[in-house]
């Protein structure tokens, strides 16, 4: 190997631990967050003794389960119940790979990078399969299978969603789609495509098994479903991608629908030529954490759907609102109401 | 063709929506429920038995263990079958009293169930708005009986003791002060009753915060009309009572049908149901805790405006006061039989039940003259309501059983005993 791909290979590398370093550290602040959001909107105080005002509580968790024994079950396939966490994890990071920070902050500007995500997020899937499968307990598996059969409808109404995006931006590149938004907050897609931006929201939540769409580990019925078989560093893990994938789904909505590092404020009279118009980092992780605090909002306001009422919804409401608003995208381009490309 | 078998799966003894101990063995047909086979017994503490080789003053505390949600209903029964027995007389201000705790722990209960039911449907929310009110109703009760659960205030005769003038307040603490503790404390600068009454004047737009959130949810709609169904006939037929019997439609209520303490006296409506389904259920449930706002107020000012003795003057069953023991005697010679051998009850038996909030709960109490009593049996409602599970179940989904486990209101300290 020569000098020079040497330092390409390390210079990647670095980049990589620029996103997943930070990307771990929103997950657990993300954790601390939801308890802390939660505690708030359920009248209690959330983690408040592991450091000033609790801020220490993600890693005292992460210590607690990364010394934590972590228990085969017995006649457990233990080869694919060490890798299925692995499986859910590495799409999970690995999809971050496309997602644009900023114009230029990017680690792959490849010309396909949504089919790339999409094509990602859909592996996730494989490690609740495989959890449920090789756990060999009966609630892991009817998680697995609840969890498949889920994941797949979803997948369905996301997908199209953003076929309507691919419409109207003209490009599979997310860095252009977001080019494609310029000219403040009523130019970005998420008016002229109203119904696709909430069916991919939504889906978004139903894809990361979160509540009200969290049949896949429903407490109450199957106890933690695909992992309850799973403890320390191994449930860690699990938890981790459950995680970055919400971080995941809300920087890809703010990206499509919400202008993603663009300003709201663009061409705005006497704001024009403020700081506030400006692009910048900072306005795609506002909208970032925006989109990450409905997960949260979701979870304490909402009961759990039922299995096959999910899939009902899927199914029987969200596709057809996608099919149909696709061809209105489609003649919406074809009249010139709304602009197409960048 | 390969042979396709049902998929068993045990619900339970350890599972969070199995509300303590029940063992339901399901049996699915993909996400469908074919069978549910309840196994009880797993809290079994023997209380009946107990009970028998134990004075009768002294079983009281083993009643509030029974239904550990709804306690001071359940010693009311017990202690209302020794009343027979003995035909006592109850003094009316511990009537009053009795109707007033015996609505608060309807409070308690139903309280506990909204959150739990909630839960165990995924909506976390209501389970801690609904522990933050019960947390007030515990202080009551500690404030009369200085336990927080296991009450033992309803005594034979009467209760242990009248009202304090002075309800408890909040002490500073690291975590409470300041601002913070005044707000805790407002409701409690005067007596027990005054801080009743606050809690009365404000529990209604409590009961419409849990609404907002679960009423007309759509969710909430989806998980719990027409789920787990049941016509008033055959809820009459499988001893339903209660809630799950008024939610099909049954207008029965032992407080209407046969009042007791001081029901007669107050006024509050009964709620029923249609449908007999989980929502019907939770919708009478709900209306009822407005109910028992009702008689809670009109018990206040009751007791407001009237004082008197809360205990007979009977030393044969009620201790003499502590003062008079140290001068008196006879008072001596009193407690000493009373705190070593009880009371001798009559011949006989008899049965007294009670509108627990999870039913009809009653006490079925046979004495053969001897200080202690020579059976009893308790009739739980849960028992009931537990051996209609499978019917309720069939053919909804793995997803309706937390959904009827939860609207059964079921607890296993009474169904097991």
């Amino acid at each position: 190997m020569d000098m020079q791909s040497v330092m390409t290979l390390l210079l990647t590398v670095g980049k990589i631990l620029l996103i997943v370093v930070p990307l771990i550290l929103t997950v657990a602040y993300y954790t601390y967050a939801e308890r802390k959001v939660i505690g708030y909107m359920q009248a209690r105080m959330g983690p408040n003794r592991v450091g000033p005002w609790g801020l220490l509580q993600p890693f005292a968790d992460v210590f607690k389960l990364l010394f934590k024994e972590i228990v085969l079950p017995s006649s457990a396939n233990k080869f694919l119940f060490y890798l299925a966490p692995v499986l859910s994890l590495a799409p999970a990071f690995a999809a971050w790979a496309v997602v644009p920070f900023d114009d230029w902050l990017v680690l792959a500007d490849i010309d396909a990078s949504l089919l790339y995500v999409l094509a990602l997020t859909s592996m996730g899937v494989y490690g609740v399969i495989v959890a449920g499968w090789a756990s060999n307990s009966k609630y892991a598996f009817i998680g697995a299978l609840r969890s498949a059969a889920q994941i797949v409808s979803y997948e369905i109404a996301m997908g199209f969603a953003l076929v309507g995006v691919i419409i109207v931006a003209g490009s599979l590149n997310l860095r252009e789609i977001v080019l494609a938004q310029q000219g403040g907050i009523f130019d970005w897609f998420w008016l002229p495509l109203l119904p696709l931006f909430l069916v991919y929201f939504i889906s978004g939540v139903a894809e990361t098994n979160r509540a009200p769409f969290d049949v896949a580990e429903g407490e109450s019925e199957i106890v933690a479903g695909f992992h309850v078989e799973y403890a320390g560093a191994a449930f860690a893990v699990f938890f981790l991608a459950e995680y970055a994938n919400m971080i995941l789904i809300s920087a890809l909505t703010a990206l499509m629908f919400a202008g993603g590092w663009l300003s709201p404020f663009e061409n705005v009279p006497l704001l024009e030529n403020t700081f506030i118009a400006q692009p910048h980092l900072l306005w795609f992780l506002g909208k970032m954490f925006f989109f990450m605090f409905f997960f949260l909002w979701f979870r304490a306001t909402f009961p759990r759907y039922r299995y096959d009422q999910i899939m009902r919804l899927g199914w029987k409401v969200f596709i057809p609102i996608t099919i149909v608003w696709l061809i209105a995208a489609a003649v919406f381009v074809l009249l010139g109401w709304v602009e197409q490309g960048v | 063709m390969a042979e396709i078998r049902n998929y068993t799966m045990n619900f339970g003894p350890q599972h969070p929506a199995a509300h303590g101990v029940l063992r339901l063995i399901l049996e699915l047909d993909g996400e469908t429920v074919v069978r549910a086979d309840p196994h009880v017994g797993l809290l079994h503490r023997a209380t009946e038995k107990l009970a028998e080789s134990k004075p009768f003053n002294q079983s009281i505390g083993y009643m509030d263990r029974l239904d550990y949600v709804s306690m001071m209903c359940n010693e009311h029964a017990y202690v209302r079958a020794i009343e027979n027995l003995l035909g006592v007389e109850v003094p009316e201000r511990a009537q009053y009293i009795r109707t007033l705790f015996d609505e608060i722990t309807r409070l308690l209960n139903h309280l506990m169930w909204i959150g739990a039911n909630a839960l165990d449907l995924g909506a976390m929310t209501v389970f801690l708005y609904a522990f933050r009110e019960r947390e007030q109703l515990m202080d009551c009760y500690e404030a009369v009986s200085g336990a927080r659960m296991h009450a033992t205030y309803y005594r034979p005769g009467g209760v242990y003791r009248d009202l304090p003038e002075v309800m408890p307040q909040i002490a500073e603490s690291r975590w409470r002060k300041g601002k913070d503790l005044k707000r805790s404390n407002e409701w409690r600068e005067g007596s027990l009753l005054d801080f009743i009454d606050q809690f009365a004047a404000d529990f209604d737009s409590k009961v419409d915060d849990y609404e907002t959130l679960l009423t007309d949810n759509r969710i909430w709609k989806q998980r719990t009309v027409g789920i787990g169904a049941v016509s008033p006939e055959r809820a009459l037929q499988m001893g339903f009572t209660g809630p799950m019997l008024r939610g099909s439609g049954v207008e029965w209520d032992l407080r209407k049908h046969q009042p007791y303490a001081k029901y007669a006296d107050v006024d509050f409506d009964i709620v029923v149901g249609l449908n007999g389904d989980c929502y019907d259920r939770y919708l009478v449930r709900v209306e009822e805790m407005r109910q028992s706002n009702r008689i809670i107020k009109q018990c206040v000012n009751w007791l407001r405006a009237n004082q008197g003795p809360v205990m007979p003057k009977n030393f044969k069953i009620v201790p003499p006061s502590r003062e008079e023991m140290k001068s008196d005697m006879e008072a001596t010679i009193h407690h000493f039989k009373l705190f070593t051998e009880g009371f001798c009850v009559p011949e006989g038996e008899t049965y007294a039940a009670v509108e627990a909030p999870k039913g009809e709960f009653g006490c079925y109490l046979i004495s053969d003259g001897a200080n202690k009593p020579f059976r009893v049996h308790l009739r739980a409602p849960g028992f009931a309501h537990l051996s209609a599970m499978n019917e309720m179940i069939n053919g909804h989904m793995l997803g309706d059983v937390p959904a009827i486990i939860g609207t059964q209101d079921i607890v296993f300290g009474e169904v097991d005993r």
